[in-house]
């Protein structure tokens, strides 16, 4: 099969590294080769922080070049913005609505960008929801990342019962009621 | 045998497991930390944190002269640190095997340089081999101890960002249990002193030899043929990025050991195709030996020595085919920096030295962003310790009343790191600076690691901690003082006293970092109808403060930890921690 590249972005304390490990522990156990590169240290303090997922037959590099990403799955809107120049041509981007200030912004150096979504939505096929809400009706704020992990499973060939047994697999047993159930939000979403 | 996805790093842990190891001893660095933390998962290895690199690179080379198989692993920085020791060991071989993994950090994602550490192996005349991806790390690792014991050498493994924090599928066997050796007494072999040491360097130069000549033969140089009329050359992270970018339209010689070089194998290589490239990262290292032996090849002339490689890169400079086409960003978007964290215990100290205006000789740390707007407190970064030195040298040509404004800040961490011979040379040499040791009860940048201070071992095992009160005491500094830097007034009352002080001293900041388990702020903090946009909070550089269109200032609930380190700068009182969460 031709390699699939899959871009997890966001802000530094968002849970990117879970995310990245449900994905990758699902794929692993469907036989694909694959790599999950991340970057640790510095720029997890709060910083942009970047996970790259591949997955098929054979995969040699780690990273995604631009126009290379299947799928661009984003925990912020600025950050999802950042990412759109690695979106391949007619790939899909899918994008949670919260908005973290970067710094630059905080000082007044810089602004947020107004209509990020707006912008997105015109230009790629996208999908924006509120996960946090979504997170918080399935009971547990910090289960936003399995949230848009449902989403993204939707997108990808792998099979719904292999994505369960991985979130099984990453979640602590006293927390996994409610990722289950943020998953299959994520999962079953159909749009606003 | 099974497949289990892992990080670059995990695989190099795996592979000593496997192969035996007994000691492994290390100082945490980005990217190479999680080496010796997933060593923790095997009982079987007596694993601890070092004070520093060169200290572990001392307790892995004594274990191996001792007869039991030992690494240490740092980042490519860390590698200066350990340099001493390990040039020596050069010299006198080991008993067991010895491996040095150090990971380099091309792109600097986490680092204050880029160096190559490959001259280091030619520097030094030790065998290094590199890595592609975790399977290779585990197999390399496990060879590297071989190779160790084959010739009688520590060997160096380079890794790098890429191939440390890399996960892919590896392949794990069962530990190969090694006895410890025996121990016999050699003073040619193990003392170097100058008679001793004469007679090594005519071995290490032998050995040199015999090196080359397995690097010749050895199943870590592989050729690829795609009967094609390009050849790259090409090792580590570089045969990933090619291969991506040039599939099978070039032949491959895919170079596992960084040095010594082979040299027939290449000109071998360099006569089977009509042009030939070498694509590394950072420096011209396998290029300029190309250039020694009389091979052409392309190479820096075409490429960067800044940073990381791209496959795009390889494709447009080997190729010159297209790219994929991308959707390019109509204009400059805001950049996202690292910032020091909700409640960080370091805020209120930078808030503090900026406040007073005082110039910060900085460290190697969380604190290092310190010197990120709104605190831009930091003036100098250099190394991991530098900041008590270069102070005392500062003050040595900008004079006492310079002194009076000039403060040093390092990590509990790092202070004993090298920190603390800095303190003696000040002692020593009759200065009177001010030195602000950063208490956070942890390792913090690295994630955590356990350190001499926090009475707990890597494997969480209740120690003897180092007091650093009294160690300060001992060295001869009599005014030491232990403050929190989230009492401001009082914080800033400290430091204005010790700097007024015409003799050395010490400000033990004492907070623990906010992100430890047992660190529980309780609620978040609002901004109430008191506030009158004066924007003084704003200094604070919190991430959860923002001002808003409207000019008015917010606290956003979801970045808010409730350290409450806001309420006690706003002059009207204008914010209010709220208990419930």
């Amino acid at each position: 099969m031709k390699n699939v590249n899959i871009m997890i972005v966001g802000v530094g304390g968002q849970g990117t590294l879970l995310a990245s490990r449900i994905l990758g522990n699902a794929i692993l156990s469907l036989g694909y080769d694959v790599k999950v590169s991340e970057v640790h240290g510095m720029s997890q303090r709060g910083g942009s922080v970047v996970t790259y997922v591949k997955y098929g037959d054979k995969v040699y590099s780690p990273v995604i070049d631009k126009g290379e990403a299947d799928i661009i799955l984003a925990f912020e809107q600025l950050e999802a913005l950042r990412a759109l120049p690695y979106l391949k041509m007619g790939g899909k981007m899918i994008a949670n609505t919260q908005k973290i200030n970067p710094m630059p912004v905080i000082t007044g150096a810089a602004t947020y960008p107004e209509g990020i979504l707006e912008t997105l939505g015109a230009k790629v096929d996208l999908t924006a929801l509120d996960a946090l809400a979504m997170a918080k009706e399935a009971g547990n704020t910090k289960a936003v990342n399995v949230v848009l992990m449902g989403v993204m499973a939707k997108n990808t060939d792998i099979p719904y019962e292999t994505w369960v047994e991985s979130v099984r697999a990453c979640v602590p047993a006293k927390f996994l009621e409610a990722n289950l159930r943020a998953f299959d939000a994520g999962y079953h979403y159909t749009g606003a | 045998m099974s497949k289990k996805l892992m990080l670059g790093n995990a695989a190099v842990a795996r592979g000593a497991y496997e192969a035996g190891v007994r000691v492994v001893s290390s100082y945490p660095g980005t990217p190479s930390t999680e080496i010796t933390e997933n060593i923790v998962q095997y009982p079987e290895i007596n694993v601890e944190w070092a004070p520093n690199e060169k200290v572990a690179a001392e307790v892995a080379i004594g274990a191996a002269i001792g007869g039991g198989r030992a690494m240490t692993c740092c980042k490519h920085v860390g590698l200066n640190v350990m340099a001493d020791p390990f040039f020596t060991a050069s010299y006198t071989g080991v008993n067991a095997g010895l491996v040095i993994a150090v990971a380099d950090d091309p792109g600097m994602h986490s680092s204050q340089n880029e160096q190559d550490s490959r001259h280091y192996a030619k520097a030094s005349k030790l065998p290094m081999l590199e890595p592609s991806d975790s399977s290779e790390c585990l197999e390399f690792t496990k060879l590297a101890f071989d190779l160790s014991e084959q010739f009688d050498t520590p060997v160096l493994l380079r890794l790098s960002t890429r191939i440390s924090h890399s996960q892919n599928p590896v392949e794990i066997s069962e530990r190969k249990e090694t006895l410890v050796k025996p121990y016999e007494k050699s003073i040619p072999k193990y003392v170097m002193m100058p008679a001793m040491a004469i007679g090594k360097h005519v071995v290490v130069e032998q050995r040199h030899l015999d090196l080359v000549k397995y690097a010749e033969t050895s199943p870590l140089n592989v050729v690829e043929d795609n009967s094609a009329r390009i050849g790259v050359i090409v090792s580590g992270t570089t045969y990933l990025y090619a291969h991506e970018a040039l599939g099978s339209s070039v032949n491959y010689l895919k170079l596992g050991m960084a040095y010594p070089l082979p040299e027939q194998k290449i000109k071998d290589f360099a006569a089977s195709v009509d042009t030939l490239w070498v694509i590394e990262e950072l420096d011209p290292f396998i290029e300029e030996h190309c250039n020694n032996i009389g091979v052409k090849v392309s190479g820096k002339q075409h490429f960067t020595m800044l940073g990381e490689y791209t496959p795009a890169m390889i494709r447009s400079a080997v190729l010159g085919t297209p790219n994929p086409a991308y959707i390019a960003l109509e204009s400059a978007i805001p950049g996202r920096p690292p910032v020091m964290c909700a409640g960080c215990p370091h805020r209120g100290t930078f808030y503090v030295l900026k406040k007073l205006g005082l110039t910060v000789s900085g460290d190697i740390g969380c604190y290092t962003l310190g010197a990120v707007a709104p605190l831009a407190s930091v003036d100098t970064t250099i190394c991991m310790g530098a900041s008590v030195g270069a102070a005392f040298g500062m003050a040595k040509v900008r004079g006492e009343e310079f002194n009076k404004k000039l403060v040093s800040v390092i990590g509990d961490s790092t202070f004993i790191h090298s920190g603390i011979t800095g303190l003696i040379d000040i002692v020593y040499n009759k200065g009177a600076n001010t030195v602000i040791v950063l208490d956070n009860s942890i390792t913090g940048m690295t994630g955590h690691q356990q350190n001499p201070a926090m009475g707990k071992t890597i494997r969480g095992e209740d120690t003897r901690a180092v007091d650093l009160v009294a160690l300060c005491h001992a060295v001869g500094v009599d005014r030491v003082r232990v403050a929190d830097p989230f009492d401001l007034k009082g914080f800033e009352a400290v430091v204005r006293e010790e700097l007024a002080a015409d003799e050395p001293s010490v400000i033990i900041a004492q907070r623990p970092c906010a992100l430890l388990k047992h660190v529980k702020y309780v609620g978040t903090c609002e901004i109430t109808d008191k506030c009158r946009k004066c924007k003084l909070c704003m200094k604070l550089g919190c991430p959860a403060i923002s001002v808003q269109a409207d000019g008015s200032v917010k606290i956003d609930a979801t970045q808010c930890n409730g350290c409450g380190l806001c309420t006690g700068v706003c002059p009207f009182g204008a914010i209010e921690k709220k208990e419930e969460d």
